[in-house]
Formats: C-alpha cells, sequence, structure tokens
C-alpha cells in the first residue's frame, strides 16, 4: 500500500497530567452527575448535546496481568472475540449490525482494567444497547472467529518482535519486573495463544465480568433515566461477584542493569527508567511537574533540550510516569544513530543526575503548573476523550469532584517539594537501561 | 482521502438525507493580500484551533533537494527576529495549549490548540513566524541532524517502511508524488539553510497560505484579528504548482519484492494508479471512496469476508484509496496470509476478486449500505473540533474548493452502480498497478546476513 500521509512533528507531550480547569467557564461543560438505576447499578455521566450520538464506555477492575501463567494473551483474545457473534447473532451477523448501523463497539485489555465502549447514534441506541448486552453475556466463541482471531495474534506476536521499540520494551520490563507479572508477555507468545482454548474464553468471561468490579461512565446526547435504563439492560444481569483475584504489589528492581539486544539496523532505540510513584501518592503532582520539565514536556523538555535541539541526536526523547495499580515506574524513550547513542544515554544520565541534585527551577517549575493546569481541557475535544476521563477517575479513585481540587493540588506545589521528591525519586545510578540494535559504546552491565 | 472526507463533514448540521449540501457552514473572507480566512464555529467548549495552511508540500521539493519542505517545516520553530528558537512551543504550553505541525505531498500545516482567549496570541506568533523567519546557523546544522534520525526511525529501521517508499517510487513514474516526504538520504546530506530560506521566501506568502479557525469563536471576531495580525503581511509573487506535471500513459504492470532478515510475517500489497479530485476527477473519485468501503473496509467488505473468512487465506485483507490530492493518487489493496499459504495464492484470490467486480459490477443493495456508512460517519467526525479544519485544509492545498466539500454528500447519494464499475474497468488494470512484496529472507540468505552483522 502506498503510504503517503503527513509526517507529523511528533511531540508527544506527557500522558500523566489528568483533568485540568483553565477557567471556570469549562466547569459547566464538565458537569458530572452520578446516575444510580433502579437494579442498583452507578455510573457517571456528562450529558452534551452538541451532537446526537452518546458514548458509553465501562472497564472491569482486573486485566492483562490477572492471565494465568502460560494462558498470557486471554484477556487480550477475550476483547478481540466478543463481537464475534453473541447469542442468536453468528459473527457475520453481528458485525453486520455493527456496520450497517455505524455502531462503533470496542474492547480492550489493559495491564490493569479490561474496558470496553460503544458510540452510536441516538437512534441507534436501542440496537447498540441489545448488542453491548449480548456481547458481555452470551458470547460464543464459536471456532471459526476463534480460530481465526488465534491466527491474526499469532501473526502479530511475530510481527511485533520485528520492531526493535517493543523488543527494547519487553526487555525493559522483564529486568525492572522479573517474575512479577507486570513483566510477562501479557499479550502472549506463540505457545501461549496456542493453548487458550473456547473453555478458557467463557470461564474468562463467567469470572471476571462481574458487578462488583464494574465502572461506567456515558458522554453525549443522553440524560440520566436513559444511562439508568442502559445499565440495567447491559450489566443487571451480569453475576454480582467476580471470581476473587489479586496482583501483588510489583517490586521493582533496585536497577542499574544494561541490556543489549543485538538487531542488524542502522538506529538504536533505548528505554530507560527505574522505581517512580503510584497514583494515589500525595506527591505524585510533584513528581508529574518535574517529569514535565525533565522529559515530559514534548520539545521544551530539559531532555528534548539537550539531545534534540542542541546536539540532533534524536527525532524523539521522552519521559513519563507509569502509574499501574501495583508499582509506579518513571521511564522513557530514545532513538540514536548506533554510533551516537551512547551520548544520548550519557545525557539522559546526567540530566537525571541534575534534577536529582537541584531538582528544578523556580521558571520551569511555573512553566510546568501553568501547562499542566491548562492543557488537559484542551484535550478533551470528543464524547470518548471526555468518557475515558470519566472512568479513569473512577478506576482511579480519585473522587466525583477531582476536577475541581486538582488544579489546587497543583497550584499548591512548592520548590521545597520539588527538591524534596527530586532528591528520592530520581536516581541515576538505579536506571535500568535496555537497548536495541548495534549501539558502539554501550556494554551490558547485568 | 476517505477520512479527510469524513472529517470534511465535521461541522455538518444534523443528517438529513434529503436536506441540501450544508457540510461545514464554513464562513470565508480573504484579506487584500490573498490569505484565505476559514472560520468553522463549534461552540461546546471554550477552545479554539488555529491552523495554517501553505500550498506546499514534498511534491514541491526541488530537484535533488527531496525533504525541503520537511526540513522547513522544522526550522519554523527555530525563531524570528522577535523570537528565540523553540519559543513558540514554549509559549504555547505556559498558556496551557498545544501545537504540532505536519508535511504532506501537498500541504505543510502548523496549528496550536488553546482556551479561547488566547487566541490573539497564537494568531500573533504564527503570523509572525509567516513573515519573520530568522534561523541561526547553529541551529540549523543540529536540526538537519534530527531529520535525519527521523528518517532512521521511521524509515531506516522499517523494512516495511523502506517497501512503501519504493512502492511509491514505482508507481509514479514522472510525478513527484515518487520523492519521499521525509527525502533521501543522500539528498538530505546537501539540503543547507540557504535552501530552507529561498524556499520559505517562495512559498510561504499570505496568497499562498489558508488560514482555518475553528471552535468557540465568530467570524467577527477573527475578522479583526486576522486583519491586525496577517493584514500587514505583503503579497508575494503568485505561485503556480506543478505546471504540466502529470503521468504519462502506463505502460507496464511492475513488482517489486523486498526480502529480509528483519521480517517475520510476509505481506502483499497491490497499488493501482488511481484518478483525484484534484485531478478535477470527482466523479470517479465519488464513486471509486464507494467502491472502496464494499470492496475492502471492514469486516463485512467483500475482501474481507472472501478471503479472511471464507477461504481463510489471509490474516487481513482491504483497500485504500485516497481521492484528496492534487495530483494523482492510488487505490491500493493490501494483506497477510496465513500460514502456510502463499502470497502467490493470496494475491491469486485478491485478483479473482477484481474480475469477478469487473465482469459484474455491485449490487444496488451493497451501494446503498455503502452510502449509508459513509454519510453516517460524517455524523460522528461532528464529535472532534480537530477534523473540521483538516478536512478544508485538505480540500483548498489539493486544488479542490469549499463547493467541493459542501457538495459531497449528495455527490456520494448520486453514485449508481454502473458509475462505480465503469471506474472500476478504468482503474483495476494491470499496466496501472505495482505489486509489492515484503519477505522474509531466505534461508539460505539467513545464515550470509547475520555473519554480515555480525561482522560490524
Amino acid at each position: 500500500m502506498i503510504k503517503r500521509g503527513p509526517l507529523m512533528r511528533g511531540v508527544g507531550l506527557a500522558a500523566v497530567a489528568a483533568a485540568a480547569l483553565l477557567f471556570t467557564a469549562p466547569a459547566n461543560a464538565l458537569k458530572i452527575k452520578e446516575v444510580t438505576s433502579p437494579k442498583g447499578i452507578t455510573g457517571w455521566l456528562i450529558e452534551d448535546r452538541t451532537v446526537p450520538i452518546f458514548t458509553l464506555s465501562f472497564a472491569f477492575r482486573g486485566g492483562s496481568a490477572l492471565d494465568p501463567q502460560g494462558k498470557e494473551g486471554l484477556a487480550d483474545m477475550v476483547s478481540s472475540l466478543l463481537d464475534e457473534g453473541a447469542g442468536d447473532l453468528s459473527s457475520k451477523a453481528f458485525q453486520s449490525k455493527l456496520e450497517n448501523n455505524s455502531i462503533d463497539m470496542r474492547f480492550g485489555s489493559g495491564t490493569d482494567n479490561f474496558r470496553g465502549s460503544v458510540r452510536a447514534l441516538v437512534e441507534h441506541r436501542d440496537m447498540a444497547v441489545d448488542l453491548l448486552r449480548l456481547a458481555l453475556t452470551r458470547p460464543r466463541f464459536d471456532a471459526e472467529p476463534v480460530e481465526r482471531v488465534r491466527s491474526q495474534y499469532l501473526s502479530s506476536v511475530r510481527r511485533r518482535a520485528e520492531r526493535p521499540g517493543y523488543t527494547a520494551r519487553r526487555a525493559w520490563r522483564r529486568a525492572v519486573f522479573k517474575d512479577h507479572p507486570y513483566g510477562r508477555e501479557m499479550s502472549g507468545t506463540e505457545s501461549s495463544i496456542k493453548s487458550i482454548t473456547a473453555a478458557d474464553l467463557k470461564e474468562f468471561v463467567a469470572k471476571r465480568f462481574a458487578r462488583d468490579v464494574l465502572v461506567v461512565a456515558a458522554v453525549g446526547d443522553i440524560d440520566a433515566a436513559g444511562l439508568a435504563d442502559i445499565m440495567d439492560r447491559v450489566f443487571a444481569d451480569l453475576p454480582a461477584q467476580a471470581a476473587p483475584a489479586r496482583v501483588p504489589e510489583a517490586e521493582i528492581d533496585g536497577g542499574g542493569k544494561v541490556v543489549v539486544t543485538q538487531r542488524d539496523i542502522p538506529q538504536s532505540v533505548a528505554v530507560f527508567g527505574h522505581r517512580g510513584i503510584k497514583r494515589k501518592h500525595p506527591d505524585f503532582y510533584v513528581a508529574a511537574a518535574i517529569n514535565y520539565v525533565l522529559g515530559g514536556g514534548g520539545l521544551t523538555s530539559r531532555l528534548a533540550t539537550e539531545i534534540r535541539e542542541k546536539r540532533g541526536l534524536a527525532y524523539s526523547v521522552r519521559t513519563r510516569l507509569l502509574t499501574y495499580r501495583r508499582a509506579g515506574l518513571i521511564a522513557g524513550r530514545v532513538a540514536t544513530a548506533n554510533s551516537r547513542i551512547a551520548e544520548s544515554l550519557a545525557l539522559i544520565r546526567q540530566q537525571w543526575a541534575a534534577i536529582a541534585k537541584d531538582g528544578i527551577t523556580a521558571e520551569e517549575l511555573r512553566d510546568a503548573k501553568s501547562y499542566m493546569t491548562g492543557s488537559f481541557f484542551t484535550r478533551l475535544n470528543s464524547t470518548r476523550r471526555v468518557a475515558r476521563l470519566l472512568l479513569s477517575i473512577q478506576l482511579q479513585e480519585l473522587g466525583i469532584d477531582y476536577i475541581s481540587k486538582r488544579n489546587r493540588m497543583i497550584e499548591a506545589i512548592t520548590l521545597e517539594d520539588v527538591r524534596r521528591v527530586a532528591g528520592t525519586l530520581f536516581r541515576p545510578e538505579d536506571l535500568t537501561i535496555s537497548v536495541v540494535g548495534r549501539p558502539e559504546g554501550v556494554p551490558a552491565k547485568p | 482521502m476517505f477520512t479527510a472526507m469524513l472529517a470534511a463533514l465535521a461541522a455538518a448540521g444534523p443528517l438529513s438525507p434529503d436536506a441540501g449540501a450544508a457540510v461545514f457552514n464554513p464562513k470565508t473572507f480573504t484579506l487584500e493580500n490573498g490569505l484565505k480566512v476559514v472560520v468553522i464555529e463549534n461552540h461546546r467548549m471554550p477552545v479554539v484551533r488555529q491552523a495554517l495552511y501553505y500550498r506546499v508540500g514534498s511534491a514541491d521539493d526541488p530537484r535533488g533537494k527531496s525533504g525541503l519542505a520537511h526540513y522547513l517545516e522544522h526550522l519554523m520553530f527555530k525563531g524570528t527576529r522577535t523570537t528565540k528558537p523553540n519559543e513558540f512551543s514554549k509559549i504555547v504550553a505556559r498558556h496551557g495549549g498545544r501545537d504540532n505541525a505536519f508535511t504532506s505531498p501537498d500541504a505543510t500545516g502548523y496549528h496550536q490548540t488553546v482556551a479561547k482567549d488566547r487566541l490573539e496570541l497564537i494568531m500573533r506568533m504564527e503570523a509572525d513566524r509567516m513573515a519573520n523567519l530568522v534561523v541561526d546557523p547553529m541551529e540549523a546544522g543540529p536540526e538537519l541532524q534530527v531529520v535525519m534520525e527521523e528518517r532512521r526511525s521511521r524509515v531506516d529501521n522499517r523494512p516495511s517502511a523502506q517497501l512503501d517508499e519504493q512502492l511509491a517510487a514505482a508507481l509514479f513514474v514522472n510525478y513527484p508524488y515518487r520523492i519521499p516526504v521525509i527525502g533521501w538520504q543522500h539528498e538530505l546530506d546537501t539540503l543547507t539553510l540557504a535552501d530552507a530560506m529561498a524556499f520559505y521566501r517562495k512559498y510561504y506568502v499570505p496568497n499562498n497560505a489558508i488560514l482555518v479557525i475553528t471552535g468557540d469563536v465568530t467570524l467577527d471576531e477573527v475578522k479583526p484579528l486576522a486583519e491586525k495580525y496577517y493584514g500587514p503581511i505583503p503579497r508575494g509573487p503568485e505561485v503556480v504548482r506543478r505546471a504540466n506535471m502529470a503521468e504519462p500513459p502506463p505502460r507496464v504492470a511492475r513488482r517489486i519484492t523486498l526480502r529480509s532478515n528483519r521480517v517475520r510475517e510476509p505481506r502483499w500489497g497491490r497499488d493501482y494508479l488511481a484518478p483525484s479530485r484534484g485531478q478535477g476527477k470527482h466523479r470517479e473519485a465519488d464513486a471509486l471512496e464507494v467502491l472502496d468501503i464494499i470492496l475492502g473496509t471492514g469486516a463485512t467488505s467483500r475482501l474481507y469476508r472472501a478471503l479472511v473468512i471464507e477461504k481463510k487465506l489471509a490474516l487481513s485483507i482491504g483497500s485504500v484509496y485516497d481521492a484528496d490530492l492534487l495530483g494523482p493518487t492510488a487505490f491500493s489493496f493490501y494483506g497477510r496470509p496465513r500460514r502456510g499459504v502463499t502470497v502467490a495464492q493470496l494475491e491469486a484470490a485478491v485478483e479473482a476478486e477484481i474480475a469477478k467486480l469487473l465482469k459484474h459490477g455491485v449490487s444496488d443493495a451493497e451501494v446503498a449500505a455503502a452510502k449509508k456508512r459513509l454519510l453516517a460517519g460524517a455524523v460522528f467526525a461532528r464529535d472532534s473540533l480537530r477534523r473540521g479544519s483538516g478536512a478544508i485544509g485538505t480540500a483548498l492545498t489539493s486544488g479542490q474548493t469549499i463547493a467541493d466539500v459542501e457538495n459531497w454528500p449528495d455527490k456520494i447519494k448520486a453514485v449508481t452502480a454502473a458509475q462505480i464499475l465503469a471506474a472500476a474497468r478504468e482503474v483495476f488494470r494491470e499496466e496501472r498497478s505495482v505489486t509489492g512484496l515484503l519477505l522474509p529472507e531466505k534461508k539460505a540468505e539467513r545464515g550470509a546476513g547475520a555473519r554480515r552483522g555480525g561482522g560490524k
């Protein structure tokens, strides 16, 4: 296929910042209503009648990290098969109903949560609701779609291995998480994908889709009564409780390792990082502000300035806070020609050390705050985005008043906070680095 | 492009099948210096987006200087007479906004999204760099290195992207779409700041640009700001784009194969040289957009049903058709065979589907369903702020008018099965095609490849 799409400048700003309100006006646009249905299911709603569509998003707590050992990829495969036949509808019948009525139904498994969403024109609401109920309560897992999806997954396992960025991230996760489920290949391996049976898929649905782990959000042309009706129709027949399951707290390796994977490519790709901070930690925003200055802030960050702007060593270098339920990390990625990757890595260590020693400046803190408080709002430009936000606030248990509280918490950050957190959080000697390519001057360090 | 056209409907009123074609209801005016300004109102949130499109892209790169349009895009962030390098993005971020830019074969675009009361700030800054770009040579050198690292990331590290680059060069015998947007490495090596500044002076003039403001704003608010900041910039010489550039009549089917020890899963693709809206082939383009849905878009399309589900030959299969280009375009097929199936078998099955299409055409029911999907997508597109300006920008930089965008739903509704068959017979001809194969290295070569690599 000829690809002549545009080249984006690809800044990729930090994904860590959550909702913020720049001014008072947006508060009206983001007025969250908590809705409880007659059958006792609760969901959050923002009405918005700009366009005659609605988005319903939901999640079940518990994601791919719960896949049994040897069955990695199970949650992912379920997510690909729920809309491939359910109830009396074959795969073809189900897909035809979705496509002919332009109902956009998606499922996906993340590390900690299994998510889904449906977006449709209001005129197709009933059909969308019926199809979603069928998908969640009576998926068929017929042999044809199961084998088809299995072959697609096996192919994607092999194709992933072609990508240096993927290989670097895999090796890095193995090094930092070791035997913890987060260190496993959660999207599956050839052998785990081959071992998954229809019985496994059905068991997953029976054990994991339940009301006690359910979180719901809706945005768009829909009111409270409408959401209550949808929730009862889709979710009320699910079991009250999910099977007990718990991912243990992750112990993150003290680090300092350098893992080199040899690959015949002109540019080395490196993933680096160490232990970070969890989402509900009181210093989370302090860490987020420091991360913005170090490598989260697109082209304006210290790393981008030193590595990209001053020396032309990379097109993209960035860091982010990874916040899982059972682990917090700070990690980043850079790609530089084999002959100069050592220089990029040295600069990263140098900048890491500078932050640990001196924190950030008053001006940098001010800029980080104004970006963090102001930017998020401009991202909330579709019902799907807003629904995703409402879901995240609930999954992370930040409270329904979170949107109004968040800015004050960010504004309250002081340089003193920054120094305290930077000194303990950033430890250049602990950086675990994974490099894929033919890196020159980067010896492996076990 | 199909998706771009969906986006074109982003600001449309409620979809009513019989209504006249009010797609965007954009309001426009033109400044005395020739800058065309388009305003699309969307009052959902107090946010505005500014997008400035220049009618110049990689297909306008001077001969021997591929990558220049894209390099200039990078340099546009390196300061003006009154702002320092990278200050543009820093200021936008400090005001809680986001900014970015892109280069495509036909256009170069710069855009920012901010709270509505910061609109004046970003209009002032964007106008400033249209007129007053000043790049320190000490900044230009490292930025060229950045572009080269970008090329390594996007192309040199990825066999599939290398094949795509070769496919474009094979499909377009003469038209400059054969040049990669990022540029050929040996030509990137020779680019200079002087090249970029000459390109800037020639193309970055108000009469060669389109300003699109979308969001919580009205024309009455935009007009004085546009006059104040963009108005004083002098008109430049008129830009004549790609005069007399066209593909010669295609003569031979072409076939290219890339083998690499980094490829684990084979990929098959077929491109047919196809007409675009920029060439004035509106009727054919409308028909081919409907055909693209019927043939290769989604799990109920003909190809997916036949090759993936029924014959179990493919893991994936589909088609892509992008009509919104100034020059010639492609109607493309792509797919991956299942294990145990050869790319030749996959190819034969796609060809059988194409033969069936050319013999029997499409049914009225298929046409009606495809149109319904295309038109429903329009309502979803209105859900996002960003897609409106993109669609207007694409249309106005690819030889189309706002009226073309506005009339799109009516034109799609008017497409007939007979028109689709006629367009397909015109396009799906062997001599218009390039077939591209991405394959793993042969076993015998794999050992040699490993030794070569190991010796580095």
